[in-house]
């Protein structure tokens, strides 16, 4: 079974990539199943049935929604191959940037929108620079300078990704992206994550409401930088 | 990281929007050569640019496949902006990144491995372009359509000098279109301009025509076509003529 995680910020185009490519993949001959991972509320599995392959979502609700993703992983990959599929595609809903939900076998594919500007590289974290695969969207909205510009951006931060640009509008893109997927290894038994999880568990984390600062309680860091446990 | 000369760029004919063949083909253009793109907006025009700028090989929706020197292009020369062989002017005309025109430039020559000092150059020549100067502490995201297109048109020329320029609806933009052609096309460049101004479309040696997605016909510019041309440029220099004047806040007095 192959892995591929696409993760991204919202509105990326991430869902739009991701259905061309299945198209592709399909028209190779491929089985992928796909799992589409939200916070609250998603109507995206309407948009890959029509392609009819299995389908799941999951909303990750009161849990950290990349959290979420990490502890279903196992639970995804026996689901796929139950209905068969011999690719699981897995899109997050990816949303603090602080993690990456990509184990170390995986295809790690981040989808990346140009429009937000050549900064944008530089404050997307672990889900950028850990990716393999990096996906530019929305490049036709943007000159082929700022476009070259970005990349240069993007390759800064993760000298060692795969750019690839990508129209969720007429399907450009899609075909690489199918053929990079079909050639990537299957996963291997006892994934590891290749970033570390964020270690400060606070109140706030189990359900503490009040605002004033005397009712919090963990690993808490201070507006100027300065970290502290605070607690039993 | 020496590349042979381009001496021409083949457009080898792919499929419709509904997956039929095409009509037209092949297309071959030669270096020195303008060749337009015409046809109804939606139609597809835009997407044979892509195919171009990305040198397809039968791996875009259209199926069309790209050669130069009628040769397939090396995979490595499609994607790394330091060996491209294509450059475009899009049609977007305003900057999004949050950046001074000094700080872009440089970082633009550097994606291309080329040298820095190169931004007053570009700044220079865009002036050259557009009635409102260009300064390089401007942020790029103030500038005017007209701003921005003269520098994106200046960029193109010195810094991505490429061999097949791309060129996407170049008369929205308020600056001297003729002379921006002329910049750009450079000697013995393979230039393909999409448009729907007359003059543009006219400059052209030949025209592709799409429709519904496809290549549908190839029209050479004939010769009364290249006398009408000559007498839109004049009344077209003239229009930029009194736009300068009223820019200037000056009175128009030239005779009809």
């Amino acid at each position: 079974m192959k892995l591929v995680v696409l993760a991204g910020t919202p509105g990326a185009g991430k869902t739009s990539v991701l259905l061309h490519t299945i198209k592709s993949l399909i028209s190779d001959d491929k089985k992928p199943a796909v799992v589409k991972v939200d916070c609250l509320w998603t109507d995206d599995d309407r948009r890959f049935k029509k392609f009819d392959i299995p389908v799941h979502v999951g909303l990750a609700k009161d849990m950290c929604p990349d959290h979420f993703t990490i502890y279903n992983t196992e639970e995804m990959m026996n689901w796929a191959d139950e209905k068969g599929a011999d690719i699981l595609l897995n899109e997050t809903a990816g949303l603090c940037l602080r993690c990456a939900p990509y184990p170390d076998s995986c295809l790690a594919i981040c989808v990346i929108d140009v429009t937000t500007g050549p900064n944008t590289p530089l404050k997307v974290g672990p889900l950028l620079t850990t990716a393999d695969i990096v996906v530019m969207t929305k490049s036709d909205l943007v000159s082929q300078a700022e476009r070259e510009v970005f990349r240069e951006r993007v390759l800064e931060v993760n000298p060692g990704c795969k750019i690839v640009e990508a129209n969720g509008l007429t399907g450009k893109g899609s075909f690489e992206l199918a053929d990079i997927i079909s050639k990537w290894p299957d996963v291997g038994d006892d994934m590891v994550l290749r970033y570390s999880p964020p270690l400060a568990i606070c109140s706030l984390c189990t359900g503490e409401n009040r605002v004033a600062r005397k009712h919090h309680m963990g690993v808490l860091r201070n507006l100027d930088g300065f970290m502290e446990y605070k607690g039993e | 990281m020496t590349i042979n000369p381009i001496s021409s760029l083949t457009i080898m004919g792919g499929v419709d929007k509904d997956g039929k063949d095409e009509p037209v083909r092949y297309v071959e253009i030669v270096a020195g050569e303008i060749v337009g793109i015409v046809g109804p907006t939606g139609s597809g025009k835009s997407t044979l640019i892509d195919d171009i700028e990305q040198l397809a090989q039968a791996d875009t929706p259209t199926g069309r496949t790209i050669l130069l020197n009628g040769q397939r292009p090396d995979e490595s020369i499609r994607a790394d902006p330091r060996r491209k062989l294509v450059a475009q002017l899009s049609q977007k005309m305003h900057f999004l990144a949050d950046m001074t025109v000094e700080e872009f430039l440089c970082m633009h020559a550097r994606s291309r491995g080329k040298d820095e000092s190169l931004f007053s150059k570009i700044v220079e020549l865009g002036n050259t372009l557009t009635g409102e100067p260009i300064y390089p502490k401007d942020h790029l995201t103030s500038l005017s359509g007209g701003q921005s297109r003269a520098l994106m048109t200046a960029d193109i020329a010195v810094i991505s000098d490429s061999p097949v320029v791309l060129i996407d609806e170049v008369e929205n933009a308020g600056i001297k279109k003729q002379e921006a052609l002329k910049l750009l096309a450079g000697e013995g460049k393979i230039v393909v301009v999409v448009t729907h101004d007359p003059v543009l479309a006219l400059m052209s040696s030949r025209r592709i025509v799409i429709r519904n997605g496809a290549m549908v016909n190839l029209i050479d510019t004939s010769h009364q076509e290249q006398e009408i041309c000559t007498k839109i440029t004049n009344v077209d220099n003239w229009m930029l003529s009194l736009r300068e004047t009223i820019r200037r806040g000056d009175i128009v007095e030239d005779k009809i």
